[in-house]
């Protein structure tokens, strides 16, 4: 059977980017900030495209964010989505996650019917680690978070997921959200032809009202007031001697000092 | 009059430490909040862990202790927890940030149509409100966040905020709740796979190693550190994509971000991602045979050598203390 496949993704910054302070005093400086796909968001669509490839259906990726986000939607199709629906508005800029999730949820209804719902289990940046439960609530579907496997059959899936230090196994009808954990899949690299392709599939761009959203559900509940670097860390003790006096006086250190053993 | 509700978590009849931590800080958030302290506790069998959590600091503990909620389902859990939300409106409501508590919270918060704020480190009360202080982009910035409108959300890192001494004379309200406990999502299983392990997000100590081990048959020099010392074992990107050891062991932006109190670096350059997930650690040793490497900007005690003599030394050092210590 044929799958209708929803795949929510962020652009977030690098993780390679080194992290400054803008003047605002409340957000990163965005200048040479290098824009990816969040990585949890690349097993999301993988797993799309695999399920797609074994069952049939169609691919249709989601965002919310400024123009610059067209990119991480261009680089979800050249590695072979169908399409792409782009949330776009200034009363979005303050958004939480809870509004987030709302606009998302508003651009999932516009596509009909849907039998999965993907996403990354965190936006890498803002590391909430909310948007998956919040759509599944709006949406009235159950959730799977932190997929580690995903076995998609007639109606259901089977799903592994990660909690700590072990996995569980669980069973949801469909349909679904489904957050995709590092592990789930090894993320394919677009083609030269892919990235062709990618040009000429639509990017569907709806507005705030387009999702459904007033003055009422855009406030955001959540405000950022003050943001900072972490303090920095006093300097080095380096540990001089061989590596058996090194050995000896690390463990007398942090014993008697440190007090951690 | 309400004022703070805890989530606690419990699988097996236990209680996970982490909400514990979060009830012995809601209990120290209590006088400038107003009010007194639930918690909330659900599954099969979790009456029993009343006394327990009446001793942590809960005034009132609601309880749904149902044969039909017998492990762990979001749908289910969401609706108890929202029930006590809606019947007691409480002005904080707080989580613990592990696995149930990030499956859980956002549910329960959508239900509400309050914010949440997840994984706070910080939480400070003014004139009321709640403020909270959080790790953004695994922690090269921390936010302070703010709330409008009530309840007030947030998500606590777990092996963060102190576990306050217990006082078994305190004896808490028991409230029973009911709540259909059907679940379109619910586990049917454990893998084996994993099974075990100390989690690295709640270890006090942890062990790492990264590519200057040179190959995956190095790795036991850094497990027999980590033996040694009781520690669990973590492992750079670099590695993890190599395929050494499993994902689940990765540390920084997009593995696990951990506060141990010590965090022992082997081998490790020191990536700023990597140094992203490990750097609120409260003490950082870093063993590295580059003088240059980053991880000694970051660490408190350096060793400059290969970790090839270091860590057999180092290993044997530690179990002499441990043995000295009986």
């Amino acid at each position: 059977m044929p799958l209708q496949i929803a795949v929510c993704i962020k652009q977030v910054p690098d993780t390679e980017t080194r992290v400054r302070i803008a003047p605002d005093g409340k957000s990163i400086l965005e200048t040479d900030v290098n824009w990816i796909p969040s990585p949890y968001d690349e097993f999301a669509i993988e797993e799309a495209l695999r399920i797609k490839e074994a069952k049939g259906g169609e691919v249709v990726l989601v965002t919310v964010g400024p123009d610059r986000a067209q990119s991480a939607l261009r680089t979800g199709l050249a590695m072979g989505a169908d399409s792409a629906v782009h949330v776009k508005d200034a009363a979005l800029d303050g958004a939480d996650t809870l509004v987030t999730a709302r606009a998302l949820a508003g651009a999932i209804r516009t596509l009909g019917t849907v039998d999965l719902v993907l996403c990354g289990q965190q936006g890498v940046g803002g590391d909430n680690s909310q948007v998956p439960g919040l759509l599944a609530e709006m949406l009235d579907f159950p959730q799977v978070t932190v997929a580690v496997k995903i076995d998609v059959q007639d109606g259901k899936a089977v799903v592994e997921r990660e909690i700590e230090g072990a996995r569980e196994v669980w069973e949801t009808s469909l349909p679904a959200v489904i957050s995709a954990q590092k592990g789930l899949n090894e993320p394919r690299y677009a083609s030269l032809k892919g990235i062709m392709a990618a040009k000429k599939k639509p990017i569907q761009v709806l507005d705030a009202g387009g999702v459904g959203l007033d003055a009422a559900t855009l406030a955001p509940r959540v405000r950022v007031v003050a943001m900072e670097l972490p303090p920095e860390r006093p300097a080095v003790k380096m540990i001089e001697g061989d590596s058996g006096t090194q050995a000896k006086e690390l463990v007398r250190l942090l014993h008697e000092e440190a007090k951690v053993i | 009059m309400p004022g703070i509700l805890t989530f606690a978590e419990q699988r097996d009849g236990k209680l996970r430490r982490a909400s514990l931590e979060v009830l012995s800080e809601a209990r120290r958030l209590a006088g400038g909040v107003g009010g007194s302290v639930g918690t909330a506790v659900v599954g099969k069998g979790s009456e029993a862990l009343a006394a327990e959590l009446g001793s942590y600091g809960a005034d009132t503990v609601h309880v749904f202790d149902d044969p039909g909620l017998v492990s762990y389902a979001t749908e289910s859990w969401a609706r108890a927890v929202a029930q006590v939300i809606a019947e007691t409106s409480p002005t904080v409501v707080l989580f613990p940030f592990s696995a149930m508590g990030k499956d859980l919270a956002p549910r329960v918060a959508a239900k509400a149509g309050a914010g949440l704020a997840s994984d706070c480190v910080l939480l400070e009360v003014k004139d009321g409100r709640l403020s909270a202080r959080r790790p953004m982009y695994a922690g090269k910035a921390y936010a302070t966040v703010e709330w409008e409108g009530e309840p007030q959300i947030a998500s606590l890192r777990p092996n963060v905020f102190a576990l306050g001494p217990p006082d078994a004379s305190r004896k808490p309200t028991v409230v029973k709740g009911a709540v259909d406990a059907a679940a379109r999502a619910k586990a049917t299983g454990t893998s084996a796979a994993g099974e075990g392990k100390v989690e690295l997000t709640e270890a006090q100590i942890i062990v790492s190693g990264g590519r200057g081990l040179k190959g995956p048959e190095h790795f036991h020099l850094v497990q027999g550190l980590a033996d040694a010392l009781g520690a669990a074992v973590g492992a750079s990107r670099a590695v993890v994509d190599a395929g050494w050891v499993e994902h689940q062991m990765q540390v920084g932006q997009t593995g696990k971000t951990v506060s141990p109190t010590l965090y022992v670096a082997c081998g490790i350059s020191g990536a700023i991602q990597h140094l992203a997930g490990m750097s609120s650690s409260r003490y950082i040793v870093a063993i590295n045979k580059d003088p240059d490497a980053p991880i000694f900007k970051v660490a408190d005690y350096g060793i400059l050598g290969d970790v090839f003599e270091v860590l057999p030394k180092l290993t044997e050092a530690a179990k002499a203390h441990q043995a000295s210590r009986g």
